[in-house]
């Protein structure tokens, strides 16, 4: 009983320790991006370009399937429900506000977190596995300013674009459903989408998603640099970046949606 | 040999893992532009000794001096000079794997200097035939052998025109030919460019072909330590073994945990 009292008196020791460094990461990335320049060289745009078209280009056509279907079935389901009060010219509002305000940032920050955070991880964590870290270092080069700062930068800037591209992907999804099963004229559907949809939903909507942004980028790099024991070590530290990813995914967007709605800020 | 300044300074250098003391109080120095090879068997604290002289180690007593500073106690900014001033070959070569051979090379120059990058090329390529390897710029590591890949490695660390190169097992895991030229280029180097080189290895034959000064590392401490020829006359039996290959000796084979026997008689 003492041991097993123990265990998770040391399992939550470690998360703690976990938090507390990985928070130090985000720190140091911070400290890179905004003092860093003025000490050393930023770190060269040609690696946060090819962050950014990874981030971004690259994740446009599994956003786009993610959404434009979440809408299709945000709208049928919703159809179904409003039929009976026969409102269904609602379903036009409905998919729109819920992509902006919800489904858009979260979805699009599982789908990224599963396809850039594992990469990161994986990549960093190969990388940390091989020397290639400590090579990096011994050349004077700080794995922060350089591995995860152009990461980090890159997702902050794309997960946001993203989230917009999708919204408009799961709007799009809706209004086929609309005009095409709902007989819903399109400028109706297009007026309604837009009536109930008011701007605080979109800037919360990608407030959010800017900090599922960093949330993915630092578990994601967190979790690499801190890999060991070889192969199966990185399998190891990829599972539990997407999986830890996720968890603070949907708990900041918890806490988030609860103080700008909750709360009334 | 020892004629030269002190450029490396081991004093007293103590390190634990985990309640198990891997250094145990080294004295070491290496002298400007002389080939100090370390050498010892898996697991001697070789290894360690070398991530402390570069400074990814610190030391839980004692201290490593690096051209006059302990690098211990160093600010970030000092360590990042000191280590522009020395190249390290890792035992995997650690080249990074999404640049190319080029881009491994011009790496380095391209973040520590201000040179145009017309000029980075032209340096890149001398570079890479200095180690004899040209016309492979613009391959992925994965797509070269390991002897490539370490000369690769190789001349990224030469790439800033070092004052020390570390080695770690530059050697290991090449076949006899490869072996000889990768020796080859470590004399080459030092004599030519009066580099100082601090080589880890456990390769006999490598450690009699470019050392000016060798040191024997056992359990952590060293056990001996002179020039090719001392080493070779040495009476002390842990080094005759080594030097032997004999696999009966004070050396003993199995490495096991100190709780073996409480584990057998449990």
């Amino acid at each position: 009983m003492a041991n097993f009292i123990e265990n998770i008196g040391r399992g939550a020791l470690d998360v703690v320790r976990d938090i507390s460094k990985a928070f130090r990461l985000f720190l140091l990335t911070v400290y890179w991006i905004v003092v860093g320049p003025f000490r050393k060289r930023f770190v060269s745009p040609k690696y946060i370009f090819e962050q950014l078209v990874f981030v971004g280009v690259r994740s446009i056509s599994i956003v786009f399937f993610v959404s434009f279907f979440t809408g299709v079935v945000l709208a049928m389901q919703g159809a179904y429900q409003l039929a009976q009060l026969g409102a269904t010219i609602y379903v036009a509002g409905l998919v729109s506000v819920s992509m902006a305000r919800e489904l858009g940032p979260v979805l699009i920050a599982l789908v990224v977190a599963g396809r850039v955070g594992a990469a990161n991880t994986a990549q960093i964590g190969s990388m940390k596995v091989t020397e290639q870290i400590e090579a990096l270092d011994t050349m004077a080069l700080d794995p922060v300013r350089f591995l995860v700062v152009p990461r980090f930068l890159a997702l902050l800037i794309m997960l946001p674009a993203l989230t917009v591209f999708g919204d408009l992907a799961g709007m799009f999804g809706g209004y086929v459903v609309g005009v095409v099963n709902l007989d819903i004229t399109p400028m109706l559907y297009i007026d309604t989408a837009v009536r109930f949809l008011a701007l605080k939903d979109i800037y919360t909507g990608l407030f959010k998603s800017a900090i599922f942004a960093m949330v993915i980028a630092i578990v994601s790099c967190y979790q690499g640099l801190n890999t060991s024991g070889g192969a199966e070590g990185v399998g190891r530290h990829t599972t539990v970046s997407v999986v830890t990813s996720f968890i603070f995914i949907i708990l900041t967007d918890c806490v988030i949606t609860g103080l700008f709605y909750f709360a009334d800020m | 040999m020892n004629a030269g300044e002190p450029i490396i300074v081991v004093k007293d250098l103590v390190k634990s893992f985990d309640g198990r003391r891997v250094l145990d109080g080294i004295n070491l120095t290496a002298y400007k532009g002389e080939t100090l090879v370390i050498m010892g068997g898996s697991g001697c604290g070789k290894s360690t000794l070398l991530r402390h002289m570069i400074g990814v180690h610190k030391p839980d007593s004692g201290s490593v001096t690096v051209k006059g500073k302990n690098i211990s106690s160093l600010q970030e900014e000092e360590l990042d000079e000191i280590k522009k001033s020395f190249g390290m070959l890792f035992q995997s070569a650690a080249l990074l794997d999404y640049l190319t051979v080029e881009e491994n090379i011009t790496l380095p120059l391209a973040e520590h200097t201000d040179l145009d990058p017309d000029i980075i090329k032209i340096m890149v390529k001398m570079k890479l035939e200095l180690v004899g390897l040209s016309g492979f710029q613009d391959l992925k590591p994965s797509q070269i052998s390991g002897g490539m890949k370490k000369r690769v490695g190789l001349a990224r660390a030469i790439a800033m025109d070092p004052e020390i190169i570390f080695y770690d097992e530059p050697t290991a895991g090449l076949d006899p030919i490869v072996a000889a030229v990768i020796d080859k280029l470590i004399v080459d180097l030092s004599k030519k460019l009066m580099i100082t080189s601090v080589v880890v290895t456990h390769d006999m034959q490598s450690v009699f072909r470019i050392a000016d000064r060798v040191a024997m590392l056992y359990k952590g401490k060293v056990v001996e330590h002179g020039t090719p020829p001392e080493i070779r006359s040495s009476d002390n039996p842990l080094v005759k073994q080594f030097i032997e290959g004999n696999p009966d000796g004070p050396v003993s084979f199995i490495q096991s945990g100190d709780d073996y026997l409480k584990d057998l008689m449990k």
